[in-house]
């Protein structure tokens, strides 16, 4: 049996790789903290920091328990503005609708705005493997694009790059993208930014087509709402002619008025200021139905389920779903801040990736029935959440489900699933301590047995329980067991 | 059965609980005891905290009047030769003859718009506790990408009228049906180290100009909400 046969393994050996990395580990280091401090400090700007947390939650708990009526009222508003509303049950069916939609305008190219969605389903390469080349726009995206790499972190997918590894991708690849980068380009943050911005113009100013995310939607109005800071999501929402939003259904919230709410909790979580430097908000194709030519003149939303009505089913892990992409869980996870965001093997890393992705895509997999242990169940995730997810709990409860099975929804239908395989001796272990601990003559017998030979037992279990000594000490025997010292203290018990 | 019917009959399976049939109105389980303002100010303490937060955020703020205006543009478009405006300042312009001055228009190109210096606008209101202005493309802003393209943005904010406390004060002054644009200092990016840097694609230099001077002529698109 192969250690990724054992359940367990697929996380710790990533992780593994990982925490070797000299360099990695001080990027992370270095970047987690700088961020988790200034969070602190904007946070506590607000005195009202609690109640607005606490209504966060409830709007987007409300907002889950009615998702079927306020969808519908998004699409009746969306496409009285002049929208057009597309639903997509899984990765497959969003990435055809996306396809077709570029091919229908006769274009090859498209810019895009960063999205968590469009990662999620694979979107890019879909498109690639159509002959559509899909430039990303945000700064970060770009150096993961350029060094054909995988994002690590929700809202620095680059995170785990140093200033100089992004000069020598810029060095290196920008020229065969596009605009090479400037030959005695250094690794000031500001000159590799300023390389971003001549390598990305021209595609800005020329570009017919941008694919987006959305950060909300709201039901009441058709308002779609895009937080930024470089001004790429500008670029891409407002040139184009046509505009094509990925959006997972759980991303809608009721009224307009529900984003005073996260318009002050978002951006002080995600970058810890009191406002990112833009905000679009945009309905539909506007007052003129896109005839004054600002923004574009075609307007397309790809509603996504991918696995999140499976989540909604589960009562305790439906709460993920409250999640707002601001990526706060990540920067105060020791696990984290150690194994980086590829070991979670999902364009969701850390504490909320370990909860998200084995809903989204169920326990099958090794990774995904690994994600929920991925944790110390700390809870610094919980306390920073600015929507209140009891990360731990979703976490225990996945290991249980991991661990015993039980009934869980798959593509929208309930099924029981299996234990997972490697947890053999754990239930083992657990039924014989029920077992022991039922009947007080065989506990007392057993544990006389045990301080006799307490000079034999092991500092390490032998078979299956050997990894769990790996990095324990198993604890000595005591000469008497805790019941024969009372009664011998204090007499028979009655 | 379409996509949507399976995931609307997946959503209503989910939810599954007495609430989803009966449930209450949109807003009655929501707890809104969070503050609308975080601080009481007079509109001079106001405008001082707008003044304050923009530049925090590397925002070139200035102050000024009416009558100063016309010399601070001046100054301010020392560099520039060519100038973006929307169809309707509402503010009088520097006479400087080396100044073009480019009205906004629906032929406009982005390219056109590249080779721009500077673009100065007003705006629908600014928000004093983050330091954000905000443009809904009124005749005073113009369409969106002109306040993009350009490396320079000038905008122009009446005190005191223009500026409200809050987000929550903000968002009931704003008609979510006109495309919104908020903006809190130039553009920047955290995503190397996570160390913020000013300037990517946006505006690089973002001047506001804090025009002490009366609220704006009656709007000639008057916003719901605001009765």
């Amino acid at each position: 049996m192969t250690r990724t046969d054992l359940g367990m393994p697929a996380f710790p050996e990533a992780a593994r790789e990982a925490v070797r990395d000299g360099v990695l580990r001080a990027n992370l280091r270095h970047a987690t903290h700088t961020i988790r401090d200034k969070r602190a400090r904007a946070v506590a700007e607000l005195a009202d920091w609690d109640r607005l947390r606490a209504a966060g939650k409830a709007v987007k708990d409300h907002t889950l328990r009615h998702l079927d009526r306020h969808l519908l009222r998004l699409e009746a508003a969306v496409t009285a503005a002049g929208g057009t509303v597309h639903w997509a049950v899984d990765a497959d069916e969003a990435n055809r609708i996306v396809t077709e939609l570029v091919r229908a305008t006769g274009e090859r190219e498209v810019v895009k705005v960063k999205s968590m969605a469009t990662q999620e389903i694979g979107l890019n390469e879909a498109l690639e493997a159509a002959g559509i080349a899909a430039y990303e726009t945000d700064l970060a995206e770009l150096i993961v694009q350029l060094g054909r790499d995988r994002p690590s972190h929700i809202l620095v997918p680059a995170i785990h790059r140093n200033r100089a590894e992004i000069r020598d991708i810029f060095r290196a690849e920008m020229g065969r993208w596009g605009r090479p980068a400037p030959d005695a380009l250094g690794d000031d943050p500001r000159e590799l930014a300023e390389a971003a911005r001549l390598h990305l113009r021209e595609k800005f100013l020329r570009a017919k087509v941008a694919v987006s995310g959305a950060n909300f939607m709201v039901a009441e109005t058709g308002t779609m709402v895009v937080l930024e800071s470089e001004g790429n999501g500008r670029m891409c929402l407002t040139l184009p002619e046509t505009l094509i939003s990925v959006v997972g259904i759980e991303k809608v919230v009721p009224t307009f008025r529900d984003l005073e709410i996260f318009l002050q909790t978002l951006p002080r979580s995600s970058t810890a200021e009191r406002m990112n430097p833009y905000t679009t908000m945009w309905t539909g194709l506007g007052p003129s139905r896109g005839a004054d030519g600002d923004g574009p003149s075609a307007f397309h939303l790809v509603l996504l389920d991918n696995g999140r009505t499976d989540t909604l089913a589960d009562e305790t892990g439906r709460q993920a779903l409250r999640c707002i992409r601001c990526s706060a869980c990540l920067n105060v996870c020791p696990v984290y801040e150690r194994a980086g965001g590829h070991a979670y093997g999902s364009v969701y890393p850390g504490p909320i990736g370990a909860v998200l992705s084995p809903q989204l895509r169920g326990t099958g997999s090794a990774i995904d029935a690994s994600l929920p242990y991925a944790s110390t169940l700390c809870g610094a995730c919980y306390d920073v959440c600015p929507v209140a997810i009891d990360i731990p709990e979703i976490l225990v409860h996945l290991r249980e489900r991991v661990a015993q099975g039980g009934p869980v929804t798959r593509h929208g239908i309930r099924v029981r699933i299996r234990p997972a395989h490697g947890h053999t001796a754990e239930r083992a272990a657990v039924r014989a301590a029920r077992l022991l601990l039922d009947r007080p003559g065989a506990l007392r017998a057993g544990e006389r047995l045990l301080a006799r030979a307490r000079r034999l037992t092991p500092r390490r279990l032998p078979g299956p329980g050997r990894a769990w000594t790996d990095t324990r000490e198993l604890p000595s025997v005591p000469a008497e067991s805790f019941r024969d010292w009372w009664t011998r203290e204090r007499g028979t018990p009655q | 059965m379409t996509s949507k019917d399976r995931i609307l009959a997946r959503i209503r399976r989910a939810v599954q609980q007495p609430a989803a049939q009966t449930g209450p109105g949109p807003d009655a389980d929501i707890p809104r005891d969070y503050l609308r303002v975080h601080a009481t100010r007079t509109p001079q303490e106001r405008v001082d905290l707008l003044a304050a937060h923009l530049a925090e955020y590397r925002a070139r703020v200035h102050r000024t009047d009416e009558d100063g205006l016309r010399d601070l543009l001046g100054r301010l478009l020392a560099d520039a030769a060519t100038v973006q405006l929307p169809p309707d300042l509402g503010f009088g312009l520097p006479s400087d003859p080396s100044l073009t001055f480019v009205t906004d228009h629906a032929a406009q190109t982005p390219r056109d718009l590249d080779r721009v210096d500077a673009v100065v606008t007003g705006c629908a209101l600014a928000i004093a506790e983050t330091g954000t202005i905000v443009l809904d493309g009124g005749p005073s802003q113009g369409r969106r990408r002109i306040t993009l393209v350009p490396d320079h943005h000038i905008c122009l904010v009446r005190v005191p009228g223009q500026v409200v406390d809050s987000v929550p004060e903000a968002l009931p002054l704003l008609d979510p049906g006109r495309p919104l644009t908020w903006i809190s200092g130039p553009s920047a990016t955290s995503d190397i180290e996570l160390e913020r840097v000013e300037g990517v694609h946006g505006p690089r230099t973002l001047d506001v100009v804090l025009v002490a001077a009366p609220d704006p002529r009656p709007d000639p698109d008057p916003r719901p909400g605001t009765q």
